[in-house]
């Protein structure tokens, strides 16, 4: 079943802390259950988002890359 | 992981600069507070006259450092006021100028860029710094 993305972000090219940042920003806005996607090139993003998602209690639904860019969808709590 | 982190920004080179904002917005982003302690020339490149200005890199740098860190900043990297401002939308930083380095450089309150919140001493600082780490940069 695909995943109902409320909101996408596109950190590519952007280097640390700019993914996190950015995803920080873009989660506020969104409701509790909400899903954001990010697409990042970074490659400290895997470890990045997953120490960002157990910090703050948002739940990190998928991680994968392809091609160079990781993709990371989360759930705001 | 409730206690502020506490920074204190004694260089003024782009490099310690950009590190030390890397590290505000990493922080700010995980929803913990930062307080910032501006000494010396940190304090100096906070000035509204020049905070935009190249402040140069650390002699470790050398000529090779040089050209990695203008490729990057090429690449699109934001320079470390502009992480500043943005680690300041998205969180708690407060960054707070030495009153001694002020009265050493002869540095008025007007003369700072607005990213500054405000001046005090050591002790204030070390007050809100409570039983957060402090790392001088």
């Amino acid at each position: 079943m695909p995943l109902e993305i409320a909101q996408r972000v596109d950190a590519k090219g952007l280097s640390c802390p700019m993914p996190i940042v950015k995803t920080a920003q873009a989660v506020k806005g969104l409701a509790s259950g909400q899903l954001l996607e990010v697409l990042a090139t970074d490659a400290g993003s895997t470890k990045d988002f997953a120490a960002w998602c157990k910090t703050t209690g948002n739940e990190l639904v998928e991680s994968s890359v392809e091609g160079g860019v990781y993709r990371f969808v989360l759930r705001r709590k | 992981m409730d206690e502020p982190i506490n920074l204190v920004l004694f260089s003024g080179t782009d490099d310690k600069l950009q590190a030390a904002a890397v590290m505000t917005a990493g922080a700010a982003a995980l929803g913990r507070r930062v307080n910032i302690f501006l000494q010396y020339w940190a304090l100096d490149a906070f000035r509204k006259d020049r905070i935009t200005a190249g402040r140069g890199l650390s002699a470790e740098a050398g000529q090779a450092g040089a050209a990695l860190v203008a490729a990057a900043a090429k690449a699109g990297q934001a320079p470390w006021h502009e992480t500043l401002r943005q680690a300041k939308e998205l969180g708690e930083v407060d960054i707070q100028a030495c009153s001694l380095s002020m009265d050493v450089l002869k540095i008025e309150e007007d003369d700072l860029d607005p990213l500054v919140d405000g001046v005090e001493g050591v002790t204030a600082f070390y007050l809100n710094a409570g039983d957060g780490h402090i790392v001088f940069i």
